[in-house]
Parts: C-alpha cells; sequence; structure tokens
C-alpha cells in the first residue's frame, strides 16, 4: 500500500494533465481520504480479479480432465474450445432459486458462504505479484497467510452446521479435522524457509532468492519441504485426493450439499481462489516469486502459479481419493515427522555451511 | 519386514506410485480424444443396426406374423378382403388377397428387438438407419404406414405399381439339366 498509494497519485496526475482537469480535484483529498479511495478501487481490483480466476481455472480443469479421459471438454460456447463456457455457467448460477432449506439456519447459513469467500480474498492480500504489485507487504506476511487460510475451515463449518443435514455435518466435520491437521506440515515446511529468509514478509523472502536462488534448491532439504507444503496444501484445499469433506460419492458434495446458484458458486469461488492463493505462496515461498530470467515480473509469478495449478488438477484427475484413516495416518505419521526432519536438517545444513563460508553462523536467526 | 523399514517402504510406494499414475495420466491426455461432435459429425451406422421401422406397404400381404411377432404389440393391422377381380401382387410375385388399410406402429413402444422383420414372408418390413426421429408430441411417434398415409408423404408414387407376372408363354424354356454319370 505504501507504494500504491503515491503511484496512485502519480497516475491521476499524469491522467489530470493528459485527459481532463478535473482529475485534479482527487488530489487536493485529505491523504487519509485518498489512502482509503485508493483501498477502495484496489480492492475492488483484487475482487474482480477473484472473481475472473474461476472462471478460466474452472475451464481450465474441465479442459484437462477432458484430454486426461480422451474426450474434447467444453467445445461450443463461445466458438474457440467453448473458452465462454464458464461466463454462461456463471449466468445460470445467477439465475437460479436461492433456496434456503426449511430446517436450516438461515442467518448462519447466508453468512457462510461470504465467510469462504472472504477468507480466500484476504489471503490476496499478502500476495507478491512484483516487487511494487502487493496490496501490503505485511512484516507478518506468511503469519497472515496461515491465520486467515484457517478462517475458511470456520465458513465450512458453519456451511455444514447451518444446513441442518447430516451429510453436510459429516463434510463439515472432516473438512474441519482435515484443514486443522494439515495446517501443522503446512507451517513446518514454510519454517525452513523462514530462517533462510530471515522474515516472515512475503516480499522479503522473494527478495531473498534474487536471480535464480530459489529456496527450493537452497539445500538437499528444501525440495522435500516443497513436496510437503505442496502434498499439504492440497489438503488444505480439499482437492482430490484429499477431498473427503465433499466426497460426492458418499457424502453428496458434503458442506455445500444444501446450496444452490450463487451461494453455492461462492464455495465454488473459494475453492479455485484458494488453489492459486496456495500456488502463489509455494511460488512465492520455494520459486523464487517473481523472480526469473530474463525480465522478473508478475508474469514469472503469474507463470509459475498457472503450472503449480495446472499440476494440482494432474494430480487430481489421477488420483482416488483417501480414506480418513489414510488421510490422518500420512499427516501425522509421514508428513509432519518428515516436516521436522526438514526444519532441523534446513537449519543445520545452514549453520555448517555458513560456518565453512567463515559468516558468523548464529546471525541468520535475526535476519540480515 | 521390520516397522522401521516397513515405514520408508510405504513412503517410497506412495511416492513411486503416484508418479506412475501420473505418467500413465500424462501418456492419455496425448491421445487423440475420441469424442464425435454429434450434430456436426456422425458415427457411421453399422450394418444390420436396428433403428426406425418401416413398411412398404405395397407388398404387405396382411398376413399379422408381425403384429403377432411384436413382444410389446406395438404394431396395429387391419385388414379387408380384396374384390376377386382386382389382381394386385407383390414385388415377390404373391398375389395380394388383402388390402391393409391401417398398418400403424408405435416407435414409442417399440423395443428394436428386429422379431417383426424377421416373420416378415415379403420382407416389406425392415429397419431403416433413420434413428433421429424425435418429436414433441407423443402421438406422432405412432408412424402410420397404410398406402394413402404413404402416398401424402411422398414415400410412394400415388399409381399402384404393376408386379402382375408375365405371361408363362413368354419364358424361355429351360432346357433340361443333363443327366449325370
Amino acid at each position: 500500500m505504501d507504494r500504491i498509494v503515491p503511484a496512485a497519485r502519480d497516475l491521476i496526475a499524469w491522467l489530470a494533465e493528459q485527459l481532463w482537469s478535473g482529475f485534479g480535484v482527487l488530489l487536493k483529498m485529505p491523504d487519509e481520504l485518498f489512502a482509503l479511495l485508493v483501498m477502495v478501487v484496489v480492492g475492488s481490483l483484487m475482487l474482480v480479479f477473484l472473481s475472473l480466476l474461476p472462471l478460466f481455472f474452472v475451464w481450465l480443469e474441465r479442459k484437462l480432465s477432458a484430454r486426461i479421459q480422451s474426450r474434447l471438454g467444453p467445445m461450443e460456447v463461445g466458438g474457440f474450445h467453448g473458452w465462454l463456457q464458464t461466463v454462461a455457467d456463471t449466468v445460470k448460477l445467477l439465475l437460479k432459486e436461492d433456496l434456503i432449506p426449511a430446517g436450516a439456519d438461515a442467518r448462519l447459513f447466508k453468512l457462510a458462504p461470504m465467510l469462504a469467500v472472504m477468507a480466500s480474498l484476504a489471503a490476496f492480500v499478502v500476495l507478491p505479484f512484483s516487487d511494487w504489485l502487493i496490496v501490503a507487504d505485511l512484516n507478518v506476511g506468511l503469519l497472515y497467510f496461515i491465520g486467515v487460510g484457517s478462517i475458511g475451515v470456520v465458513g465450512i463449518l458453519m456451511a455444514g452446521w447451518s444446513s441442518n443435514n447430516k451429510y453436510s455435518l459429516l463434510g463439515a466435520m472432516r473438512s474441519a479435522a482435515q484443514i486443522i491437521s494439515y495446517e501443522i506440515p503446512v507451517i513446518l515446511s514454510l519454517m525452513p524457509a523462514v530462517m533462510l529468509a530471515g522474515t516472515l514478509s512475503t516480499q522479503g523472502i522473494v527478495q531473498a532468492q534474487s536471480g535464480i536462488k530459489w529456496f527450493v534448491i537452497a539445500n538437499p532439504f528444501m525440495p522435500l519441504a516443497f513436496l510437503i507444503f505442496f502434498i499439504a496444501s492440497l489438503a488444505e484445499l480439499n482437492r482430490t485426493p484429499f477431498d473427503i469433506p465433499e466426497a460426492e460419492s458418499e457424502l453428496v458434495a458434503g458442506f455445500h450439499t444444501e446450496y444452490s446458484g450463487l451461494r453455492w458458486s461462492f464455495f465454488f469461488m473459494a475453492e479455485y481462489a484458494n488453489m492459486f492463493v496456495s500456488a502463489a505462496i509455494a511460488t512465492t515461498v520455494f520459486l523464487g516469486g517473481w523472480h526469473g530470467p530474463f525480465a522478473a515480473g508478475p508474469l514469472w509469478f503469474l507463470l509459475k502459479c498457472f503450472l503449480l495449478v495446472v499440476l494440482m488438477m494432474w494430480l487430481r484427475w489421477t488420483l482416488p481419493r483417501l480414506r480418513v484413516d489414510q488421510l490422518m495416518s500420512l499427516c501425522w505419521k509421514y508428513l509432519v515427522p518428515a516436516s521436522l526432519v526438514c526444519l532441523f536438517g534446513a537449519g543445520t545444513w545452514y549453520l555448517v555451511v555458513n560456518r565453512l563460508r567463515g559468516g558468523a553462523a548464529g546471525t541468520f536467526w535475526f535476519g540480515s | 519386514m521390520s516397522p522401521l523399514r516397513r515405514y520408508f517402504r510405504n513412503l517410497w510406494d506412495g511416492l513411486y506410485t503416484v508418479l506412475v499414475g501420473m505418467k500413465v495420466t500424462w501418456k492419455n491426455s496425448l491421445l487423440k480424444p475420441i469424442t464425435v461432435q454429434y450434430p456436426r459429425e456422425r458415427m457411421e451406422i453399422p450394418e444390420g443396426s436396428r433403428n426406425q421401422l418401416y413398411c412398404n406397404i405395397d407388398d404387405c400381404t396382411g398376413c399379422l406374423a408381425c403384429e403377432r411377432a411384436c413382444p410389446v404389440a406395438c404394431i396395429w393391422i387391419t385388414t379387408s378382403r380384396r374384390p376377386a377381380e382386382e389382381e394386385v401382387y407383390t414385388s415377390t410375385g404373391v398375389r395380394l388377397k388383402l388390402a391393409v388399410p391401417k398398418f400403424d406402429i408405435d416407435m414409442s413402444l417399440c423395443c428394436y428387438c428386429n422379431l417383426c422383420t424377421e416373420v416378415c414372408p415379403t420382407e416389406c418390413l425392415v429397419m431403416t438407419a433413420d434413428h433421429e426421429f424425435a418429436v414433441y408430441d407423443r402421438g406422432d411417434l405412432i408412424y402410420r404406414f397404410d398406402r394413402p398415409w404413404q402416398v401424402q408423404k411422398g414415400i410412394l408414387p400415388p399409381a399402384l405399381p404393376d408386379y402382375r407376372p408375365k405371361p408363362k408363354a413368354e419364358q424361355p424354356k429351360t432346357e433340361p439339366a443333363p443327366a449325370a454319370g
């Protein structure tokens, strides 16, 4: 924000010069009001981005899954490979009846999808698209991401509870158990990168990986940390093979069984936006963020996120669903010990290598 | 296997089998899609496929064999005696003693078992290749094959075809086959 507000000020000054002097009025506002205005505009832009992203990803997933199954996928709407299919679907969802079951707790039922979307939207705040394109470079960025990521589970639990439906509640309970368990490997696998960078700020982590000093190849333990983060974030997203909270074949879609129309599409939107957020955090922390050969910038960031999202879709259409006990044993018996080994190994490696290079061994705890 | 070894074996198997699965889906995604974009592309109808029925009423002897053979009773036929002086033959040279003023088949009931066409002595009832006969009104699925209707639809010419057999005298006499030996 501290860089976007001056940038907006420059943009408006330029517009006032070139197009219409009336824009100059905006510059005469008090600073606080101007910052608020910029916040509203940035927030709306993020909302637009968040709404357009699932449109593209849903289309992409349908095409990818179709190709994996030797089908064509959407081909009709919009002419070229059905690129307007998801837009048409959105219009359909907007026109659908907004059903609230008779036995449901109406207030919670309405609130739940908003909470789910809000949680994924809030995570966008700390995503560093480029060196200046970040809504707020919080000094606790990663902690913030982990925190708001956990709000989503409240939305899911709320949806399952208020639907007054046994399948919804079962799905929501499974989801809560799953997300809370997998928080631990997610956090533990992010920690080695935080130790290397010496900061929790997402922008700081990206800057520590300038060039191609990506954390994923920083030492032998980091690829493992990346793998753990990727698997655990898949589980946090409730995606196949960890989609037992919304297993269509056993729970009739789990927590969003009773939802229809726009409220249902909110959950869908949150899921796909969360996919992007997870891919973006993996990119930021392990894959060098917006750094890349030739020209560092938002394009590199988006490309890496895109590839990770494609990998998630590829996995989804490859693997069958896990059982509940398998899910828990994967988390507690395999991922958590492995991430502890990672954390310990990466720290030791850093200390030893630093000592061999003659650097001060203890300094990395406090950053540079 | 010791528990420790089993633990690492599990870990390795899990990772390895995921990679094997991903390889399979990757290979599959490179295959050519087999989807046929139906209204624009069509699959070839196999020979002998069972689709819509058609009856060439000019060859129908009114024997009711098809009506009796039909397991779902979707064929309704009424016949009437032709006057003795009317000489009408089928294309196979069978003299028609009965006229068929009504030959209705309800295609919404038809189970496409092909039994009716097999029993037809003159092979006038056949399965055609036409398989797209969706209609808006269920009543439209009752197909009428009586002659006036078929003439009205332009399927049959208005004039009765003349299948009367040629006089015997005109046919060349065949030589008796030489005795074997």
